[in-house]
């Protein structure tokens, strides 16, 4: 009797135990899955602290920064991904953490005006280069620059010049 | 043929374009100057309806979301403060303190200005505070108030008109409690 | 006593200088030689004044005292002096009286040279002068004033210049607050002066074209004369922006050399348009063409000269540069306003009489490039200049503010500066007047082949990112392009003359210096570019916390943590933190190095100075990071591999030389002066 008591007792302990030991190799586990601090800085580098002023959060070294990098931090933990996380801190700061204004409404100026005004700078220098290195009859010159591109008129008023002379 | 170069000066167009844009260079500029040197919102100033998601557990009356129009009739205290704001817990019992004396008559908001909810609920938790408290999400209100630092505290009157701005921690409650005397007749 | 004299100079250095603008104007309206020379004459008293005026501040400041408020806000007892003398420029309205003496010491040398040429500017000049000296100064007279104290009012501290009540007494603070810590380095030093120097000498060049401008002289007498003073302000001003590159390298922490901070672009913006313009002056000597365009440059460099300073002196940009909100926004604000609408209205009035007459013959021709030159700084400039502004539209249109952060502006100017890549190599083949596909191919094609095969060999030793390759391969193409053309002049000469190589090479720069200085400075850049592409597309980093005898990797190195002190150096009020790594690479134990952290007890402010190994082939960069607390058990570091990035440093050490050899003055000077005022002839590309 008692041999059967102590028999079932030592299972029980020793299944207790096994069941213990797994537990704790799980939490081991999730603690592995700490993000380090380059996964961190990966999400941080695109991010801007919202007090300091243009300072990247992987580099500032205020208090608040750092308990936004701990944010980061769990919320990697999580299983956030780097958008998420992103969207998570407009969510709460507004737009200026992020490193570029986000492509919506009115800021998309930011990226359209640019390449524009240079596109017609181009355009613009060109036609000067059409310009200067046309041969010289003036008449041309001046009709190019009324905006006038019918070759017929040029031809006419090149006619009414040597006219002009002639007289 | 001799050259006639045409001496034209510059098309108007182009002249309009040029002073348009220095207008409006100079206007966004200097407008943005003006803004910059206001310094925050002053007494007197009629406050836009604005509102403030509360922090789970600090809820006003079950609402997780409050605005100014819900309290009208009553004496409004806004309070920014934040975790990391050092000078922030000199006030924090005080205010707890003055929310409970009034009991409800004058409504104390709290603001949290550009924080992490952990920190956040950890200093409330510390302070005991339980009036209604929420993250200045997208830091609006601190826009809208143009705060420049924390802690400061907008005490708004029943008709919703701005009438006393605090700057730095309160040193006792008798202060706060002598701001709302002066409205509560 | 020494800060009311200082005080009192200074107003009458105001006085001078109001009395000499409005002297000169009178005295072209009345047609008075002797007005307008009495109007020289105020202005060149205002340099002496000043320079009193700033001695005594600087006396102020290396004698501490403290009852001067600009005296406290900047020194400290624990400052060594060289560091008291140069917080002369450390807070805004110091730096206002610095940039007041540097003006006047530009105006008055300028002001002395020989005017009987030119007498019809002078009057014009001296105004131009006057107003911009006149608004520094009346800025610093009544609202940023370095000799301000504090009085003792009813227990209450004040700030005054003269005594505000009778019963105040001087109160003198036991210590002052000190410089802040990041401004205490050597780069920090030198580095805003060489600014303020590029900055205050565009007011030259700027102040002879409005002269032309009123006056109907719009030849390019206005050029010739202000040449050298365009290219000295185009050295300090590149050298001002490099320095404040190397300086956030050393000691700012964060492993890079240009945050693309508003702040830094409002620096960045007169230089762009500077290079386009001492660019596009060559063609205006060479061709008599871009008489408008050079003064649109001028005028544009000018501008972003006082709208960078307004910017960042008003606190309409918020910036780790910026200065505190001051009072002297709205003014300055005015001002810039008043030179912005000023210069165009003239510029337009002006405009019929600035046309050119000759034409351009080809679109390969050197002129044709310079033009495509300046089509690419003006679209970096368009760049940077909405870059800064957007953040302050968005805010007043939506309310929002966002941020406009270094993504846009990589990836808008890194197709323009590839270009300008481009650019630098072909254009110096090219002739001016005449050329064409094939004759610049033939100038050109072995360059392009050697480029194309040192590409190659990159590819399969070294990367194969396309953005690097492509970068490599232009930065190979200048390098070749110009060394093929050193070479071909000199084995012209040799030929010619019968000299060894490096007789001919050296007489064949010493007599082309601005040719040859501008080869150096191109071939600089190739190099600074060499550094850029490494430190951007190749940067390597990775951050850990490690107990002693632990070691992080990173690339091929090793860096091992040996161990931690702390300790205080009283005599300074700082705190040093400073670690200890061993560092191996592929195994090989390299050297030690030791990242710290400084803490200044009177700024309250912590400097975190990284423990460097910089080789050519890259730099090993640790910081010392306190993410979590620092100790001898544990401690974090961020490191960073930047590779190349030295040659960013030796190309700017190239650039400066090459700079100062291309304004030196050629022997030949007047002879050429003689030469290209009488004859705008085609010339080919042997200069």
């Amino acid at each position: 009797m008692m041999k059967q008591y102590i028999l079932r007792f030592t299972f029980y302990t020793l299944l207790f135990s096994i069941v213990l030991a797994t537990l704790s190799t799980q939490f081991a586990y999730a603690q592995d899955n700490i993000p380090s601090d380059d996964e961190v800085n990966e999400v941080a580098k695109g991010l801007y602290c919202p007090v300091c002023e243009n300072t990247p959060l992987d580099v500032c070294p205020t208090e608040a920064c750092k308990q936004w990098r701990d944010v980061i931090r769990t919320q990697l933990a999580e299983g956030k991904t780097k958008e998420e996380i992103e969207q998570y801190f407009v969510n709460y700061y507004g737009d200026r953490v992020l490193a570029e204004p986000p492509r919506t409404g009115l800021n998309w100026l930011v990226y359209i005006l640019p390449p524009v005004i240079i596109v017609l700078g181009a355009v613009l220098l060109f036609k000067k280069f059409q310009v200067w290195t046309k041969p010289k009859v003036t008449e041309t010159a001046s009709n190019q620059e009324r905006g006038d591109g019918s070759t017929s008129d040029k031809y006419i008023s090149q006619l009414e010049e040597e006219l002009k002379k002639r007289n | 043929m001799s050259e006639i170069v045409e001496r034209k000066s510059v098309p108007l167009w182009i002249q309009i374009i040029i002073w348009l844009f220095i207008a409006g260079l100079l206007v966004v500029v200097g407008t943005t100057l003006s803004k910059r040197q206001q310094g925050s919102i002053r007494p007197g100033d009629k406050l836009p309806d604005f509102s403030l998601t509360l922090f789970n557990g600090y809820e006003f009356e079950e609402q997780s979301k409050v605005s100014l129009s819900d309290f009208a009739g009553k004496i409004v205290v806004l309070n920014f403060w934040a975790s990391w704001c050092k000078p922030c817990e000199q006030e924090a019992a005080e205010l707890e303190e003055a929310w409970k004396f009034y009991n409800g008559d004058v409504v104390f908001l709290g603001a949290d200005y550009v924080d992490t909810e952990p920190e956040a609920r950890t200093y409330l938790k510390k302070f005991q505070i339980t009036y209604p408290n929420g993250p200045d999400l997208r830091t609006e209100l601190s826009q809208m108030f143009r705060i420049t630092g924390v802690p400061e505290t907008y005490f708004i009157d029943q008709q919703g008109v701005l009438y006393y701005v605090k700057v730095g921690p309160f040193v006792s409650f008798d202060e706060i409690k002598s701001i709302i005397e002066q409205k509560l007749q | 006593m020494f800060a009311e004299f200082g005080y009192g100079v200074l107003v009458l250095s105001f006085i001078i200088t109001i009395y000499s603008g409005v002297v000169a104007v009178s005295g072209v309206r009345r047609k008075s030689v002797s007005l307008i020379e009495s109007a020289r004459r105020a202005q060149l008293l205002t340099f002496p004044l000043i320079s009193i005026s700033s001695l005594t501040l600087i006396y102020l400041l290396v004698n501490n005292h403290f009852e001067v408020s600009f005296v406290y806000e900047v020194t400290s007892l624990s400052m060594p002096t060289y560091l008291k003398i140069t917080a002369w420029w450390g807070g805004q309205a110091g730096s206002m009286l610095f940039w007041s003496w540097l003006l006047a010491a530009f105006t008055s040398l300028v002001t002395l040279r020989n005017w009987d040429r030119d007498i019809e500017f002078l009057p014009w000049v001296i105004l131009v002068s006057a107003i911009t000296l006149a608004f520094f100064l009346f800025m610093i007279v009544f609202y940023e004033n370095p000799f301000s104290r504090y009085w003792l009012v009813a227990g209450n501290v004040v700030e005054s210049m003269f005594k505000p009540i009778s019963q105040a007494t001087i109160f003198t603070p036991d210590n002052g607050r000190g410089l802040n810590p990041l401004l205490r380095h050597p780069g920090m030093i030198i580095h805003p002066p060489m600014l303020y120097l590029g900055f205050v000498s565009y007011v030259i060049p700027y102040a002879f074209a409005i002269a032309a401008l009123i006056t109907g002289r719009t030849d390019d007498r206005w050029i010739r004369i202000t040449r050298r003073w365009s290219l000295w302000a185009w050295l300090f001003l590149s050298f001002g922006l490099v320095l404040g590159g190397r300086w956030a390298y050393d000691v700012l922490g964060w492993g890079g050399y240009w945050g693309w901070d508003p702040v830094e672009i409002a620096a960045f913006m007169p230089w762009l348009t500077g290079t386009a313009f001492l660019h596009s002056v060559m063609i205006q000597e060479k061709r008599g063409m871009l008489k408008q365009w050079n003064m649109v440059l001028i005028i544009l460099t000018y501008a972003l000269v006082i709208f960078g300073t307004f910017l960042t002196r008003s606190g309409v940009l918020s910036s780790v540069h910026s200065f505190a909100n001051s009072p002297i926004g709205p003014y300055f604000m005015g001002f810039v306003s008043f030179t912005l609408i000023a210069s165009v209205y003239l510029l337009i009035r002006r405009w019929n009489d600035l046309r050119s007459e000759t034409e351009m013959k080809s679109v390969l021709s050197r002129e044709a490039l310079f033009l495509l030159n300046n089509l690419l700084f003006i679209g970096i400039l368009i760049v940077c200049f909405w870059g800064v502004i957007y953040p302050l539209v968005s805010e007043l249109v939506t309310g929002s503010k966002v941020t406009v952060g270094p993504p846009y502006y990589e990836r808008a100017t890194g197709p323009l500066f590839a270009g300008l890549l481009f650019l630098m190599a072909i254009a110096p083949l090219s002739a001016w007047g005449h050329s064409t596909l094939q004759t610049l191919g033939k100038a050109i094609w072995k360059s392009i082949l050697a480029s194309f095969i040192l590409t190659i060999i990159l590819f399969f030793t070294y990367t194969q990112n396309p953005y690097a390759l492509l970068g490599f391969f232009l930065v190979a193409l200048v390098l070749f392009a110009t060394s093929h053309e050193f070479w071909r002049g000199t084995r012209s000469r040799q030929k010619a003359k019968n000299e060894n190589f490096f007789t001919a090479l050296s007489n064949l720069m010493m007599r082309n210096r601005r040719r040859y200085g501008g080869y150096i400075i191109h071939i600089s850049m190739a190099l600074m570019a060499i550094g850029i592409l490494g430190i951007e597309l190749f940067q390597k980093e990775t951050q850990g916390t490690v107990a002693a005898g632990e070691a992080l990797i990173i690339g091929d190195y090793s860096v091992e943590y040996r161990e931690l002190a702390s300790w205080d150096v009283p005599s300074d009020d700082v705190n040093y933190t400073r670690a200890v790594v061993d560092v191996y690479k592929n195994g090989i134990y390299l050297g030690q190095l030791y990242p710290r952290i400084d803490y200044f007890y009177d700024a309250e402010q912590t400097m975190t100075i990284p423990g460097q190994r910089s080789t050519i082939r890259d730099d090993l960069y640790i910081l010392l990071v306190d993410w979590q607390p620092v100790s001898s058990v544990g401690a974090t570091f961020k490191i960073y591999v930047n590779p190349l990035v030295n040659w960013l440093w030796i190309g700017s050490l190239l650039f400066l030389f090459g700079i100062i050899f291309a304004a030196w003055p050629d022997k030949e000077t007047q002879q050429e002066n003689f030469k290209s005022t009488h004859s705008v002839s085609q010339t080919s590309a042997a200069d």
